[in-house]
């Protein structure tokens, strides 16, 4: 029978037939790509649900309770999960859920969310409480709505249901869903001591305190930082972030939503930036000294300037150091599959300055029009890649003959199997990537990676060479010698 | 034909004794607070990936299978794909199964699986898929293939922990593999539990010691803890083979490692109750009178002494034991986690001179209290207090009153033992904060052995850090 199963799964391409056309291979056709498609049944996606969009969005928030209502699972998973770093509260960093057990789904899970809420609002006094809807939720029909409201109003703070029941799409829903949560809180607060040279930083996590990083830029060149949405997030920076004259927003998704949504409601503009790499941090910074040079010239005289003077140090700091590790990585090739397609367009244009070839790029939620950006900036010949999984993955990790991989936890493994060098920019990341101190940390990390004299005893270079029998030994030949 | 069932170490009146101590009703809370406990599903992947040829498979939402692999992955660090039948909207209004179907035939044709182990989640148990049928509708609709075989198992994450579907996952296979008398194979089952990689391939090195080929079910040893390839493997190499699971009816024994599961169905008493094989259900090896336990099985079924090198092994930790006991003399330690591992570390615990003062599990309804006290009964003077359906927020607080100078458990203890600034002896899943966690060691001889000095060296460490004198013999 094992022989015979085999049998079926004889076909040798990694790529799903249906999948076909989330892949493209730059100058081989015209570019067409699919995209924003549910993950195919049966392919291990990269992916992860509704509930996990809107959790990552809303976990920096640290003053506030994020109460996962569901069966204990959503919330074991994302406790602590990511490197989302505070300045006070840590109250994010716990994990909260009502463990539904089966009398709660077959009777509800009203009465128990309502106590659970009471019990934590006494207990840990937050801000405001998020309320998140778990796949068994949307179906048994609890009225989140109704009890957060009747818990708002028993504890006088905000109780805001997210309506992120995992199976109502990927990813993206999720972000929109937490958007629409911090809605409702923006608007709520005193604006009347903010600065008209203000901005809000959205899409950024202070992962590692980058959002610290950029920050400090701001208020170098004289900017008020009004919330970071949400990296290092309080519910009362949210409450009075209608105050703040520009959103920066960054990251293709996560929070571009609530950007669109302060702009119709408060008439704030918003421009998309990204903190990483050189180039693109640069950019922003100007980005912001040309609006209000632009918008309040009274105000901001000067303001590209001292921008210009902030990046020229900034600079001049980190090209030597660059340069020399640019030595060692020249010619070397990269392999980018991050969650939001904006990060891989830095992330290749940052490999540049490491004279490094990125030859891979992909993401799990890239739009059309991302993925055509992505294919103009990259060299022919490169894969651009939707909604992956590790089949397609090693397959062109072993290709394109990779030096080192650039993902999340869920690739790490693929890549160290096949004796590829590795760097975490995802959520859990304990390093400062953002900013120009970033650019040097990354350039740091990619170096470590790939410079590494492990790589000479992995298969894919021991091969060709004249190495021993025990390192060709597979796992099959050894049991069967036992046995 | 009955299986005899012989309970070596677990005296029959355990259902009976009633929790010890002080009237402790359990926790009241409805909220959940940093949960001592996993979903039911993640435990049936884990079973599942200890088959050979086997892809694990979970119906329901994609998100249950990328957040499983993610906490799975950060404590193995080895891929470990999880298929999904990434149900959507419409799937939830008009059932699952196309998609299930679907997400079949791709986990075979793509990955090339000759088993598939399909875990339900709380989506598809709350829409009310039938799994069983939907699989018979597969077979018949896709009976022109030759379709891998394809095992199920419920495990709706709102009833139990991952313990509950890793044995019901095992128990599926069982049920579900091993349909056939098959001919006397002269072998031995073993169904150890959640243990670690290096765990199974010691157990197989002790059992093959005692002239027996095991059949170890489930067997991640090399799946979960595998070598660098050349190849990307689809479906890593080891694991238990299909044909030897299809044999298990006709090994002369089975041992099933836990003593918390041996009041439940599982793997081991459909294996007794339909082909007779006889089944020894014993504790977790861990520390001397719970591996002498296990080796007094082997000795019982295989008719041989133990082998003058594990003996040796037993001879030198009881040598350890002395040089080292002062150290550790008198510590007081809250141990918590999985059901069976509390009460394997727990008796480890007592035999060496370490006074447990709080044993914890997010499980219910295990009887964990009198598996305690049938362990530890003959050493501890004074039980701990022993809580269930408990999470850390429970366990912090009653700790604190207890003064511990000693955790040991997964690494989720890692924030109170860093406020209270005392150890973590990490053991167990999932160990995300440390390195080498797939490759810990607890069982047999030399397992207690590596916890002893690991204990020893955690507890010499702190002494000496925190001394003025910084001592440099200890």
């Amino acid at each position: 029978m094992t022989n015979t199963a085999k049998a079926i799964g004889a076909e040798k391409a990694p790529i799903f037939e249906e999948r076909k056309d989330q892949i493209h291979r730059i100058g081989e056709g015209d570019f067409a790509m699919a995209c924003n498609r549910d993950s195919l049944a049966g392919a291990v996606s990269q992916r992860a649900c509704v509930f996990c969009g809107s959790r990552v969005v809303l976990y920096p928030i640290a003053d506030a309770l994020h109460l996962v209502h569901g069966p204990i699972g959503c919330a074991a998973y994302t406790w602590d999960i990511r490197g989302a770093l505070s300045s006070g509260p840590e109250l994010h960093r716990l994990s909260f859920s009502t463990d539904l057990q089966e009398l709660d789904v077959v009777f509800g899970g009203e009465k128990k969310l309502a106590k659970a809420l009471d019990e934590l609002i006494v207990r840990h006094e937050p801000k405001a409480a998020f309320v998140y809807s778990t796949c068994i939720v949307g179906l048994i029909g609890d009225d989140l709505a109704a009890v957060c409201k009747a818990a708002s109003a028993r504890h006088g703070i905000p109780v805001i249901p997210v309506q992120s029941e995992g199976f109502k799409g990927n990813k993206r829903e999720g972000y929109l869903a937490a958007c629409k949560a911090m809605r409702t809180l923006v608007g709520t607060g005193d604006v009347s001591s903010i600065s008209p040279l203000s901005v809000n930083i959205m899409g950024d996590f202070n992962l590692a305190g980058e959002t610290w990083i950029i920050k400090d830029y701001l208020t170098r060149m004289g900017i008020e930082v009004v919330a970071g949405i949400t990296g290092d997030g309080r519910v009362d920076d949210l409450r009075r972030a209608h105050g703040a004259s520009l959103n920066l927003v960054q990251c293709s998704g996560a929070t571009q939503d609530l950007a669109k949504m302060m702009r119709d409601d408060y008439g704030i503009p918003f421009v998309r930036v990204s903190w990483i790499g050189i180039e693109d941090v640069a950019e922003s910074l100007y980005d912001v000294a040309e609006h209000f040079e632009l918008t309040r010239p009274e105000l901001a005289a000067g303001l590209v300037d001292r921008t210009a003077a902030l990046v020229r140090e900034e600079l001049s700091t980190l090209m030597p150091r660059l340069a020399e590790l640019r030595r060692d990585l020249e010619g070397k090739k990269a392999a980018v599959y991050v969650g939001g397609s904006f990060k891989a367009f830095s992330l290749v244009k940052a490999f540049r300055h490491l004279g490094m070839e990125v030859v891979i790029v992909g993401s799990q939620t890239g739009t059309e029009e991302d993925y055509r950006e992505l294919a103009a900036i990259c060299a022919p010949g490169t894969i651009v890649v939707d909604d992956a999984n590790p089949l397609e993955l090693s397959a062109f990790i072993k290709e394109k003959d990779v030096d080192i991989f650039v993902g999340g936890v869920k690739e790490r493994p693929i890549a160290f199997k096949l004796g590829v060098g590795f760097c975490d920019h995802n959520h859990e990341r304990k390093i400062a990537l953002e900013g120009f101190v970033g650019m040097l940390n990354f350039a740091k990390e990619v170096h470590a990676s790939v410079m590494s004299p492990i790589w000479r005893f992995v298969p894919r270079r021991e091969t060709g060479r004249n190495v021993s029998d025990a390192s060709t030994a597979t796992g099959a030949e050894a049991t069967g010698a036992e046995v | 034909m009955n299986g005899e069932i012989v309970m070596d170490s677990v005296p029959s009146s355990v259902e009976l004794m009633e929790s010890p101590g002080n009237g402790y009703k359990g926790p009241s809370h409805a909220a959940t607070t940093n949960a001592c406990k996993l979903c039911t599903p993640l435990g049936a992947t884990l079973a599942f990936k200890g088959v050979e040829g086997a892809i694990p498979f979970l119906h329901g939402s994609q998100g249950c299978a990328t957040y499983m692999r993610r906490y799975i992955i950060s404590h193995f660090r080895e891929p470990m794909d999880i298929a999904s039948s990434s149900l959507g909207e419409k799937n939830a209004i008009y059932g699952g199964g196309p998609n299930l179907k679907k997400g079949l035939l791709n986990a075979m044709q793509k990955y090339g699986a000759s088993v598939v182990g399909v875990a339900t989640t709380c989506l598809t148990e709350t829409i009310g898929d039938d799994v069983a049928r939907l699989l018979a509708e597969f077979r018949t609709e896709f009976g022109d293939l030759p379709l891998a075989e394809v095992v199920h198992v419920s495990t709706p994450s709102y009833n139990g922990t991952h313990m509950d579907g890793f044995h019901g996952a095992v128990k599926a296979m069982a049920d579900q593999l091993c349909v056939e008398a098959t001919p006397a194979n002269g072998r031995v089952n073993l169904m150890p539990g959640l243990v670690s990689p290096a765990d199974i391939r010691h157990l197989k090195e002790i059992v093959r010691a005692f002239g027996m080929e095991p059949i170890v079910l489930p067997d991640y040893s090399e799946t979960l803890d595998g070598p660098a390839l050349l190849e990307y493997e689809n479906i890593p190499s080891g694991g238990t083979p299909l044909a030897d699971i299809r044999s298990m009816g006709g090994s002369r024994a089975s041992i099933e490692l836990g003593r918390a599961i041996s009041t439940q169905d599982t793997a081991g008493t459909s294996l007794a109750s339909r082909f007779g094989v006889p089944l020894h259900r014993l504790g977790l090896p861990i520390g001397i009178r719970e591996t002498d336990s296990f080796f007094k099985a082997l000795k019982d079924i295989t008719g041989r002494e133990t082998p003058r090198d594990l003996a040796l092994e037993r001879g030198r930790y009881i040598d350890a034991l002395v040089d080292g006991h002062k150290y550790v003399s008198g510590m007081r330690a809250v141990v918590y986690g999985e059901e069976d591992l509390c009460v394997g570390l727990t008796s480890f615990l007592a035999e060496i001179g370490v006074r447990p003062v709080l044993v914890a599990t997010g499980a219910r309804n295990r009887n964990l209290a009198a598996h305690i006290q049938a362990a530890c009964g003959d050493v501890l003077r004074e039980m701990p207090a022993v809580r269930e359906g408990v999470d850390f927020f429970d366990i912090v607080e009653e700790a604190k009153t207890l003064a511990p100078d000693l955790l040991v458990g997964h690494s989720k203890g890692q924030r109170a033992a860093r406020e209270w600034k005392i150890p973590l002896l990490r053991v167990g899943f999932p160990i995300h904060d440390r390195f080498g966690g797939q490759r810990q060691l607890c069982l047999g001889y030399r397992g207690a052995q590596e916890l002893f000095d690991r204990l020893v060296n955690t507890v010499l460490e702190k002494k000496q850090n925190d001394s003025d004198v910084g001592y440099g013999y200890l």
